[in-house]
Parts: structure tokens; C-alpha cells; sequence
């Protein structure tokens, strides 16, 4: 017998449950803002993101080359089209430990969630996902109309898309595994900017 | 672990180890106000969201709703994964496995692995296994990093190195990654161990994760880490192997809404980890291999008492939260999950070695109360305490003083002659007679004065004065 069916087989061996729990349908209100997007700004500032309110691609120019870690940034990979220098064409990139050497990237975000200051950044945007972790700075950009508030509303968004990686991105990088002391830089990112745009 | 430890008696293996951990007072208390601070962080995030409770209750019927479907809802996983590229593997047990493992490396040629924390593969000391067969194994979360280093295991399942002080990291970053001696800056520290672990995961073959949640309805899965570590271990190596137990299914992406809303707000008190990746099949040009392990878990599954165990999702709160966990450590449980929930897990499967363990707590229902799933923690380790008696497990003195104790209270004069003897010789009797070095009762309390006459007595006089 193989383990698989010997796994299934004990499963199925059990006494039945008196009666199989339903499954909640999750259709409830949850918890909604007043000021979703003023949520957002200070939830992501929390977790030692930063968040800059941009009316248009060209307000976010000005803010992000006002930005210490963007100005000394030698090599920066751009994926937003209007946003940013780049000189990391990543559609020449075959093999993503070349992306070691990345100081900063650009990347779209397809949703912003107030309640938890995440982002949600799928890999058709960013064709070799290890940018997103490798980059030492990144910022975000995504548009104000892709607030939402809470999870759920996140997720009945996202079951209409393809079943692609996709990773939620709350702040930069971080750790507190030696005495309970905040470092933000463990990994990944050492600064997350996100961009709202609208 | 020093070497005696190993061969503690079962029955009393937890409070020896305590008593090591306790003897170091002012560790203790360090200890405890450091996860009393977590626990205080979860608090603040559990209140900023209105519908916590209900979410718990969502959580838990979510999970009971899996957990009776389990078979199909592992069939159904398996096929999406498969459908989306992924190979799947079934192991009953830790060496089934890690033989999987092997089998992978060996298939691929690798020799280097990086490991983003899996509890998992600690419960099935993959470490050791692969180490013995000439492969490198690192640990690429910080915590685990710093524990393997030392040669321990991890103290807490969100939290490894909680029960180490700083400059004993600085201690032993200085010996193994050359970092200046005496430097104890956490920021210092990470930055070296951050230059360390990127050179690992770029020279890596393989990257092996754990799993917190798989979706039945997609096959696609998550993994919640805050430095990032689970995302380049699996997005730099071609080969991705995810570790997972059979129990971290749920069925649809929106249930998903709920466990990222509870997880981490319970583990450390933030809204949500920085990264919680969605992967749905092997990257472009990569492998994804899944294996599923049972473990034990499907025989807890048929226990009518235990089975809700099976729900937890490894926050860790009832370990920040328990009072015994706060001032024992963690490495007192001897399990690879400690605190209250391996108070259950552990015994559940092996009540034997782990007898001691349901007595490692004091009813207090404060696990229960801050269980973001709701588990009734505090009343399965009463349970606990039952089975492993029923198994024969109980220590021959509390069997003992059991039996006697329920001769005594089944023949009423005789224990009122015994409360009345007992009164009257507690007063008379010199102090070393009543506590003494055989009272392991009384090592570190003492009796409170004996009153003069009983509750019986007192009852009868106030009736009478009526």
C-alpha cells in the first residue's frame, strides 16, 4: 500500500462527526474606514514603510527623487513605464542571482489594503520575482482607486485573477529575533516606499 | 541540551528541565517579561480589530469543516497542485520524509540547501539526517540561524532564539561569522548575519519551506515571513521543496482572508508578516515539489478529545501567554513545538515520553483565551492528564496518594479524624517534621497556619448561633 493511500485510508477510517461543520460563507460586513486610504498610510508608517500620496506619476517623480536611497542607488530596475530611471532591463535577465547587485526597483502593486498597510504584487508585473526580495530598496506604486479595506474585500478582488504568484508586501524587511529588538533589513528590502497614485 | 538530560525519567522529564532553567532567576524573569511583551503586543492588535471574536469563531469552524472533509480536500489539493506543475508526495512518517528529500537532492545533484523556518522539518530532524549524508543545511531565518549555530533547537515556533541574550549572539557571531568580540548591537548583528545568508542563498541548489496555509480549491499555497527569507530561499535555487502536515489545509482562497487577518496579530502582534507569498506551482523554468506528511496527525484526527488540535496554525500565543512556558523556556518541553499546544500534540502521539507534559500547567485557560482559533487548550490538558493516567503513565507515588486520597474522601469520620489529627499535629509538631526535605510539595511554599477548627465546625457553630 502506498502512503498516500494509507494516509487517505486512515482519514477515512474515522468515525464519522456527528455532523459536518458548515463552512461559513464570509458574505458578513467586516470592518470598514472612514478614511481607508489615511488607514493605510498609518498602518504601512507602523511597520516602517512610508507612504507618499501622489495626485499623478509626475508628483511621484518629484518624490521619489527627493529620496536618499534612490539618489545613490547605482543600479535601479524600473518596471512602472512614467516613474523613474532604470538601468536593469529585466527582460534580459535569464538566470535572477544577477539581480544581486540591485540598490533599488520599481514595481506596480495591483491592491492596497487598509487595514494591514499591505501591498499585493503579482509576477506578471515582475517577471523574475526574486527582485522584489533581492532589490537592497523598492517602492511600490498603485493606484488610490485599488484601496481596499480589510482582507476580505482583498481576496474577492484577487479570486478573479489567474493563479500566479502573488505576495502581499507589508513594510521593509524585517526581524526581531535577538532580544525582541526591531531591525528592519533582515532579507529582503531595507526601505519599502509605496506610491499611491490618484 | 547537556548529555544527562537524555535519559531524564519520562514522568518527571519537564519539571527537571524547568528546574535548570529556574535556577537562573534572573534569566527567568527576563525571559517571562520578554514574551509577556509579545503577548501584550498581541493584545493591542487583537483589539484594534472590532471583529476579532468573530473571526476566532470563523477560524475554528473553518478548521472544523476541513478537518471532517480532510481526505477530499487533500485529494482535491493534490490534483490542483499537480495541475499547476507541482509534484506531490504522501509520508506517513519523519524518515518516509526525509527519505523524499534525499531522493530529491540526490535527483538534481544538489549539495547545498537553504531552509526557511519550517517547524515541520525540525519535527522530523531533517537537519541531522541531511547533515550525516554530507549536505549542507542553513537555516536562513535569523532565529533558527543563531540556535543552529549553537547547536540547539529552537525555544519557541515563532520566536526561536527568545531564550538568548544578546551578547551571547554576539558571542557566537563573533566565533562563527568572524563579527568584532563583545559586539552585541541587534542591529549590528543582523546586518553580518544579513551578508552571511545572501551569500547562502545565492550559492544554494535547493530551497526547502514550510507551508502555513494550502488551498484545496487552487493547490496553490502560503508562506508568512517577515525578513524575506522563505521568498529568495525559493526564488533564487531552481528546486523548491515545500514541507507541510496534512493538517494546514483549508478549502478556498477566501478563507485565507481570515488566517492572515488572526495569524500574525496572535504570533507578534502585527497587522499582518511583511511578505505572505502565494505560490501557485513552480516558478518559470523551476521544480516545486510538495510533500505532505501525516506524522501521527490522522491518528489524532479519530480522537474525539484531542482531534481540535489539529487546528492550530503555529502563532505561538499560548506559549507567550502561559504562565509555566514564561518561566520553563521553551527547551523544558523536550518537543519541537512547546508550550500548551505541544503539551498536547506531544503526548497525543507518544503519551509515554511525553507524560510529564500535560502537568505542565496550571489550568489557568489563559492559552484558550488568546488561541486565535479557538482550541480549548486549558481542558485538553485536563483531558491529557486523564489519558496518560488511563494509559498507565501516572508515577507510582501519585498513584499512590491518589488511592489514598480517595479512600479518605469516601469515609467521611475518617477524614474528619484526619483533618482534626492533622490540625492539631501541624500546630504542635516542630517545622522540619511537617516540611521537610521529602515534602517535594513544599520545597519552595510552605503551609499557611493551620486554623484551629475545621470548616464543619465552623459551619455548625454559625448555624447553632442563628
Amino acid at each position: 500500500m502506498t502512503s498516500r493511500s494509507a494516509i487517505l485510508g486512515a482519514l477515512r477510517a474515522r468515525p464519522k462527526a456527528p455532523s459536518p461543520a458548515p463552512l461559513p460563507d464570509l458574505s458578513e460586513p467586516f470592518c470598514t474606514y472612514s478614511d481607508p486610504l489615511q488607514h493605510f498610510a498609518a498602518v504601512l508608517g507602523s511597520v516602517g514603510g512610508k507612504v507618499v500620496l501622489a495626485p499623478t506619476l509626475e508628483a511621484a517623480e518629484m518624490a521619489l527623487n527627493a529620496e536618499p536611497a534612490y539618489q545613490q542607488a547605482r543600479q535601479v530596475c524600473g518596471l512602472v513605464a512614467g516613474l523613474g530611471r532604470s538601468n536593469v532591463d529585466l527582460t534580459t535577465v535569464s538566470d535572477p542571482h544577477s539581480l544581486e547587485t540591485v540598490d533599488f526597483a520599481i514595481a506596480r502593486g495591483r491592491l492596497a489594503v487598509a487595514e494591514n498597510g499591505a501591498v499585493w504584487v503579482r509576477e506578471s508585473d515582475v517577471p523574475t520575482r526574486a527582485l522584489l526580495f533581492i532589490t537592497q530598496h523598492l517602492a511600490l506604486v498603485v493606484g488610490k482607486n485599488t484601496l481596499v479595506n480589510n482582507m476580505h474585500e482583498a481576496y474577492a478582488q484577487l479570486e478573479l485573477g489567474s493563479a500566479e504568484f502573488g505576495v502581499f508586501i507589508s513594510g521593509p524587511s524585517k526581524t526581531a529575533d535577538i532580544e525582541q529588538s526591531l531591525v528592519i533589513g533582515a532579507h529582503g528590502a531595507r526601505s519599502l516606499l509605496v506610491f499611491v497614485i490618484g | 541540551m547537556s548529555a544527562e538530560l537524555v535519559h531524564l525519567s519520562p514522568a518527571t522529564a519537564h519539571p527537571r528541565r524547568a528546574a535548570l532553567f529556574v535556577a537562573n532567576d534572573e534569566r527567568m524573569h527576563w525571559h517571562d517579561k520578554a514574551l509577556w511583551f509579545v503577548r501584550q503586543k498581541r493584545d493591542k492588535a487583537a483589539q484594534s480589530v472590532p471583529e476579532w471574536e468573530r473571526l476566532r469563531e470563523l477560524a475554528s469552524q473553518i478548521k472544523a469543516h476541513t478537518l471532517v472533509g480532510l481526505p477530499d480536500y487533500l485529494e482535491e489539493f493534490e490534483a490542483k497542485a499537480v495541475a499547476l506543475g507541482a509534484e506531490v508526495h504522501w509520508a506517513k512518517d519523519a524518515d518516509e520524509h526525509n527519505a523524499i528529500v534525499l531522493r530529491i537532492l540526490e535527483g538534481v545533484g544538489a549539495k547545498r540547501v537553504v531552509k526557511s523556518k519550517s517547524m515541520l522539518t525540525e519535527e522530523c530532524h531533517l537537519n541531522p539526517f541531511l547533515e550525516a549524508r554530507g549536505y549542507e543545511v542553513v537555516d536562513t531565518d535569523l532565529g533558527e540561524r543563531i540556535v543552529q549555530f549553537r547547536n540547539e533547537a529552537p525555544s519557541h515556533i515563532v520566536l526561536p532564539a527568545i531564550h538568548i541574550r544578546k551578547e551571547e549572539v554576539g558571542a557566537t557571531f563573533h566565533e562563527h561569522l568572524g563579527t568584532e568580540a563583545g559586539a552585541s548591537d541587534p542591529q549590528y548583528l543582523t546586518e553580518a548575519a544579513r551578508g552571511h545568508l545572501r551569500d547562502k542563498f545565492l550559492k544554494a541548489d535547493v530551497g526547502i519551506t514550510g507551508v502555513n496555509f494550502a488551498i484545496a480549491e487552487t493547490g496553490g499555497f502560503v508562506v508568512c515571513t517577515n525578513e524575506g527569507n522563505a521568498d529568495l530561499g525559493t526564488a533564487l535555487p531552481p528546486v523548491h521543496i515545500a514541507c507541510m502536515g496534512i493538517e494546514k489545509l483549508i478549502p478556498r482562497t477566501k478563507d485565507l482572508a481570515v488566517f492572515l487577518r488572526l495569524l500574525a496579530r496572535s504570533a507578534t502582534g502585527q497587522p499582518i508578516t511583511t511578505y505572505s507569498s502565494h505560490f501557485f506551482g513552480p516558478r518559470p523554468g523551476g521544480k516545486l515539489h510538495i510533500i505532505l506528511l501525516d506524522n501521527g496527525r490522522s491518528g489524532i484526527s479519530q480522537s474525539a478529545d484531542f482531534k481540535t488540535s489539529l487546528h492550530c496554525i503555529r502563532c505561538g500565543a499560548c506559549m507567550n501567554t502561559c504562565p509555566v512556558y514564561r518561566r520553563s523556556g521553551g527547551h523544558s518541553y523536550g518537543t519541537t513545538v512547546p508550550g500548551p499546544i505541544g503539551s498536547i500534540l506531544a503526548p497525543a502521539r507518544d503519551a509515554n515520553t511525553y507524560q510529564s507534559l500535560p502537568y505542565a500547567c496550571s489550568l489557568c485557560g489563559s492559552c484558550s483565551d488568546v488561541c486565535p482559533v479557538k482550541i480549548n487548550l486549558h481542558e485538553q490538558l485536563l483531558l491529557m492528564r486523564h489519558s496518560v493516567t488511563e494509559k498507565g503513565f501516572l508515577p507510582k507515588l501519585k498513584q499512590l496518594s491518589m488511592t489514598i486520597a480517595s479512600y479518605v474522601f469516601q469515609r467521611p469520620k475518617l477524614y474528619a479524624f484526619l483533618g482534626a489529627a492533622g490540625r492539631t499535629l501541624g500546630r504542635l509538631l516542630p517545622h522540619r517534621w511537617v516540611n521537610n526535605r521529602l515534602n517535594g510539595w513544599g520545597r519552595q511554599r510552605d503551609l499557611p497556619p493551620l486554623p484551629a477548627k475545621s470548616f464543619r465546625a465552623l459551619y455548625r457553630e454559625r448555624n447553632n448561633g442563628q
